[in-house]
């Protein structure tokens, strides 16, 4: 015997190329759709977890271009700006701050490093409160400096690993020549960190000749403060610059949200076609096929039989393309990253497309809803076919 | 034979508009049809001899006129049943075979055979397939696709595929206007068997002259009336 489903599927077997057309016209839908709500989400996933990894909620740096202290923020950067010490034991006294760390980076160029050489970022932070701050750093090897004067460096995972240093290893500060000892390595952290050089914040003030000067202060706000009248206050400190996470947060969004409506308009549009596909196939296969539906109703279909039919027909479509292009998003996850790594000013550490069981199951459910939707009409007008028609036309 | 009233028809209307011009396809035609008869209708091209039985089959609706079957009005002066329930008297009574196969190319032959089963299977109906194939000769050939095998033995799909369900009557237009002189005589003898063995009703549209012979009653049309002259066609003398 034979049932529904096996006539549905025989009868797409017989225009192969056109049903395998529109079934690569639904997998590239559904692959733009699915690697799309994976960037969404795992870009703003990622941003947020670098954001929380940073361990305060709002820094401090020299007045300058907010987009540049959020790069500092984020990626370590170049062309620093100082602000005094000072300044962070007068943000400490402030009835809505719970903690401060000051924090000093210093970037050097160590010709040594990699083929041709390269940029070695050291971070200067307090002994005492950086490491409370940022609970999310972990030790593969040893533990923090004792004082803010030690000769003593603790890498970061990726730092230890290139320059192949270990707990009780020298290391030598390139240009200054200042050596130190390695007494922690840190494990991978997927931020930033991973390539940092982390030394006491009173040693990089004394090597790089910085005395009483800082790059940046952290800020760690109580909970039931009010964050913006505090940064309204900071801003009437003197050459200081305020960026919140939430603002810097939204900078970044905001940057990426040019990129996101283009690629959204290219998948919404990717998606039409594919509908209109489906439809043209369904549609022409049943004209095609208007004797033989006429035929099948003589045999005793009715109409909601033959709706039934056309309708599995074009489901068959939908979820076998939907099934391809969500597979091929998946394996395809890695060089979409890489894509829009290259295409985005600013990227997060961590996956920028993240495809989870749910987003499959959500993607699977909208394709194969779209193909429903497009397969009423089609099959609606399959259904009203009389069989009367099918003869005539077979006479005429 | 059995004298059970099968198909009675009076009156029966076909009319078409083409514009402002009127084409009466069926003009006024009443007749009865006995279960177990083998009637051929016959005519020129043009005279309502498909459209006749197309109504007859409940493939089409009257203009005008009235169509019992086995006493169970189905048209009446004009009004029909609905489409739904057309389609169970269709299911329920009728076995069609037409001069085109419409076999689907990528079922083979057995799937063919049993696909109005998809749709609708009489109580028991699937134990009598393979007599069937084996009755139309067709039973080695089950698995075979549609392109693997002659015109004839496709017809024969054809004719299988519309007694799986048991109909009352086989209604057949133009059965063997696709197919060359000997398969036409073997697709003839069939029918004839068919209706001889198995009681079957069997009303053909033909204009081939063998398969006209072999019914038990010709009918013939022209300008869509049944033509009852002294030139009316005799079966026996071949008329169409």
């Amino acid at each position: 015997m034979i049932n529904i489903f096996q006539v549905a599927y025989k009868n797409l077997l017989r225009k192969r190329s056109r049903s395998g057309l529109t079934i690569v016209g639904i997998a590239l839908a559904a692959w733009v759709l699915v690697s799309l709500l994976g960037f969404n989400q795992g870009y703003e996933a990622s941003l947020n977890s670098d954001i929380d990894n940073l361990g305060f909620q709002v820094l401090v740096t020299a007045k300058g271009c907010p987009y540049e202290a959020a790069t500092l923020m984020l990626k370590g950067g170049t062309g620093l700006r100082y602000l005094p010490a000072a300044i962070a034991d007068s943000i400490a006294g402030q009835p809505e701050v719970d903690a401060v760390t000051p924090m000093l980076m210093q970037a050097v160029f160590d010709p040594n490093k990699g083929e041709s050489g390269s940029l070695s970022a050291f971070l200067g932070v307090d002994a005492a409160t950086f490491p409370g701050m940022k609970t999310v750093l972990e030790f593969k090897q040893g533990r923090w400096f004792t004082d803010n004067d030690a000769l003593e460096a603790v890498m970061g995972y990726e730092a230890a690993e290139l320059e192949s240093r270990e707990v009780g290893d020298k290391y030598l500060i390139p240009e200054n020549e200042v050596e130190v000892t390695v007494v922690g390595v840190l494990k991978r952290s997927g931020t930033q960190d991973d390539g940092t050089i982390f030394l006491p914040i009173g040693t990089v003030q004394k090597v790089f000749d910085r005395p009483g000067e800082l790059t940046g202060i952290g800020i760690k706000v109580r909970k039931d403060a009010d964050i913006a009248a505090f940064e309204e206050r900071m801003y009437q400190l003197p050459d200081v610059q305020v960026v919140s996470l939430a603002q810097v947060k939204q900078t970044i969004m905001s940057l990426v949200s040019t990129a996101k409506v283009m690629v959204f308009s290219i998948a919404l549009i990717a998606i039409l076609i594919a509908v209109v596909g489906v439809i043209n196939t369904i549609l022409m296969s049943v004209m095609e096929r208007l004797q033989e539906i006429g035929i099948l109703k003589s045999m005793g279909a009715m109409a909601s039989d033959i709706f039934q039919l056309i309708w599995l027909e074009t489901l068959m479509l939908c979820v076998t393309g939907g099934a391809i292009g969500t597979a091929l998003a998946v394996a395809t996850a890695k060089i979409t990253e890489l894509l829009i790594r290259r295409l985005l000013p600013y990227t997060p550490t961590g996956g920028l497309v993240r495809i989870d069981p749910p987003l499959v199951l959500l993607t699977f459910g909208v394709v194969t809803a779209i193909g429903l939707l497009a397969g009423v009409y089609p099959s609606w007008r399959a259904g009203r076919v009389r069989p009367i028609e099918a003869i005539r036309s077979e006479t005429e | 034979m059995n004298n059970q009233l099968s198909i009675k028809a009076e009156g029966l209307t076909k009319v078409y508009r083409r514009g402002s011009e009127e084409i009466r396809a069926v003009d006024g035609v009443s007749l009865e049809i006995n279960q177990g008869e083998f009637v051929s209708f016959v005519g020129p091209s043009g005279s309502g001899k498909t459209t006749l039985v197309n109504i007859l089959g409940c493939l089409d609706n009257p203009t005008a006129g009235k169509l019992e079957l086995s006493g169970r009005s189905v048209f009446d002066q004009g009004q029909a049943q609905g489409e739904a329930e057309l389609t169970r008297v269709r299911r329920e009574t009728f076995g069609y075979v037409f001069q085109k196969f419409y076999l689907i190319p990528t079922l083979t032959v057995y799937e063919n055979v049993v696909l109005p089963f998809t749709f609708y299977r009489k109580p028991g109906a699937e134990k009598g397939v393979d007599e069937i194939l084996k009755m139309l000769g067709i039973d080695n050939r089950k698995h075979h696709l549609p392109g693997q095998i002659s015109g004839g033995e496709m017809q024969r799909v054809a004719i299988a595929r519309a007694l799986v369900n048991k109909p009352r009557i086989l209604l057949a237009d133009e059965p063997t206007g696709n197919l060359d002189t000997r398969r036409s005589s073997e697709i003839g003898v069939l029918l004839g068997e068919l209706n001889k063995w198995e009681g079957l009703t069997v009303i053909v549209v033909t204009h081939n002259v063998d398969l006209a012979k072999m019914a038990h009653r010709a009918i013939e049309l022209r300008d869509g009336r049944i033509h009852t002259g002294p030139d009316a066609c005799q079966p026996e003398q071949g008329c169409a």
